[in-house]
């Protein structure tokens, strides 16, 4: 039986192949922008308070900085034991318009060597891990460059 | 300007790996301070415990379990948690309460048996927690995010891997000379370079372990410590416990993301930054009368971070004043004398209360082997998760 694709998040994210999008709020009186989203009021302690409203995010942004996990990260990360593990690169992205830095996860196959600090990426679904019935979804940045 | 209050007796339990209990560590701490300061536990008004930490999260509570290690006497209780900045917090309750005319001499106390590997968050499912959330979504332990910080300091200002192994070099030879820590053997650049990576660029050398360990302080009223003989003790002059301003833009542990700065701009300075100008504004003293500094090097890139953020040197200029060897004993503004996190490994509760007891030592010409020559002022910088600034200033 296949399993189902459900986000390892609710509300964080929307979307498959060029549609895919990170969905932040929106204060509708300051326009300051949150994620991971904001629903219940406005942090910018200048502002009196506004409905927050969903809004997706810019699809791509800048690398501010990047690293890896060399090791295996302990639970909730969610890894086989059984599998040697496979370091994955961890990148902090700056979204232009919004002015905000999101970390995420690289695509696979993307190591800390291939990235550099201003390079272009883009937000793409992903896969987090996958049990029985479920593929957990999640977010990955792909340097614009790469298609695979 | 706030007044000072006399730092009248510190103590450690020695940093390591004892496996034994926090309780064991933070009371052996608590009567070495007591025996400095020349008090008994019975004279003690008030106690203030920092609370170890667990899943970032506070964990056992602290005040009351050394009260009761220590014997019940009635003693006022505090227990406080800001994570890594637990024991700055814990010196300003305790100065607080000297300052307020609630307590003459008050006791405070941090200490932890820190659990094995990578510090990991709270068990159970728990999607309302950013510090579960970032395990969870991006397995994104603290060593990443200080590889985050490294990386961008080399993009943005040239700093190498190399340089960064010259901190540990330097904080290596330092913990050699200090009873209390738990590395005392000097590490060279190529063992640095030769560690195993754990976030990109940085090795298992260039990142801090956690540790056991204690540490504790005898604070009272300048009045007191005149009546109780002490004519010249050490003084806190400073505490700072400040929190960032919005928009911070640097990604912090636990966060996923930076404030957006779409609506408003950012504050012209760091959080780090204005952690040690909070300080320095309520001593009245600036970097330049700095006789040292104890900092935070949570990695060996951090420690090069803080050299900007105390205004030690120009931004971009933290290598460039490692590799002149300012920041070596010996050098203009010597920065982790004690041997840092580097020789301690982090005991989280007790590691801001150790910083002061460093400084305590260092001011008082007790020192020994690594004694700052004429140290007449002193700073401790630190950070603790979920926003929490963490600065003492120490003048005698």
């Amino acid at each position: 039986m296949p399993r189902t694709r459900t986000p390892a998040v609710d509300g964080w994210f929307t979307g498959e192949g060029d549609g895919f999008r990170l969905l932040g709020t929106r204060c509708a009186a300051c326009a300051s922008v949150f994620f991971p989203r904001e629903d219940a009021h406005c942090r910018n302690p200048g502002c009196a308070g506004g409905g927050l409203e969903e809004v997706p995010l810019s699809r791509r942004g800048r690398i501010w900085s990047y690293t890896d996990s060399r090791y295996r990260p302990p639970s909730p990360y969610v890894s086989d034991p059984e599998l040697p593990w496979e370091p994955y690169a961890l990148i902090a992205v700056e979204l232009e318009s919004e002015r905000i830095v999101v970390l995420g996860q690289a695509v696979p196959g993307i190591t800390a060597a291939d990235l550099a600090v201003g390079m272009e990426v883009e937000a793409v679904t992903g896969v987090l891990s996958e049990d029985a019935e479920t593929t957990w979804t999640t977010w990955h940045w792909r340097p614009t460059g790469v298609t695979a | 300007m706030t007044a000072d209050v006399a730092v009248l007796g510190v103590g450690m339990h020695p940093w390591g790996k004892w496996g034994r209990s926090f309780v064991e560590y933070g009371a052996a701490a608590a009567r070495a301070a007591l025996a400095d300061a020349g008090l008994q536990w019975r004279d003690i008004g008030s106690i203030v415990g920092a609370d170890t930490v667990r899943g970032g999260y506070p964990g056992y509570v602290a005040g009351a379990t050394f009260a009761k290690a220590l014997g019940w006497q009635g003693a006022r209780v505090t227990s406080v948690y800001a994570a890594c900045a637990s024991g700055a917090q814990a010196v300003a309750a305790a100065r607080a309460q000297i300052l307020a005319g609630l307590a003459d001499v008050v006791l405070v106390v941090g200490a932890d048996a820190a659990p094995k590997g990578f510090f990991r968050p709270a068990g159970g499912d728990r999607p309302d927690d950013p510090d579960w959330l970032r395990f969870r979504l991006l397995g994104a332990t603290n060593p990443t995010y200080f590889g985050l910080y490294a990386r961008r300091r080399m993009a943005l200002f040239g700093d190498t891997p190399e340089d960064f192994a010259l901190v540990k070099v330097k904080n290596a030879a330092l913990g050699a000379l200090n009873a209390n820590a738990r590395y005392r053997k000097r590490v060279t650049a190529e063992e640095v370079a030769a560690s195993q990576v754990v976030a990109d660029p940085l090795r298992l050398l260039d990142i801090c372990a956690t540790s056991d360990g204690g540490a504790a302080l005898v604070l009272s009223s300048v009045e007191f410590a005149h009546r109780h003989g002490v004519a010249r003790p050490v003084r806190i002059r400073a505490v700072s416990t400040v929190t960032p301003r919005y928009p911070s833009t640097v990604p912090d542990l636990p966060d996923i993301a930076t404030d957006s700065a779409a609506a408003v701009e950012p504050p012209s300075e760091s959080f780090r930054a204005s952690i040690a100008r909070a300080a320095y504004e309520e001593a009245g003293i600036g970097p330049d009368e700095l006789s040292l500094a104890e900092v935070y090097d949570l990695s060996t890139a951090l420690e090069l971070q803080w050299y900007e953020d105390l205004g030690l040197c120009a931004e971009g200029e933290a290598a460039k004043l490692l590799r002149e060897g300012a920041t070596a004993l010996g050098g203009r503004i010597p920065v982790n004398a004690s041997g840092g996190l580097a020789s301690f490994g982090e005991a989280v509760p007790a590691q801001a209360i150790a910083q002061v007891c460093e400084l305590t030592w260092q001011l008082r010409d007790a020192a020994g082997d690594r004694q700052v020559a004429h140290a007449r002022v002193g700073i401790t910088a630190n950070q603790g998760l979920f926003g929490h600034g963490s600065s003492v200033i120490a003048v005698r």
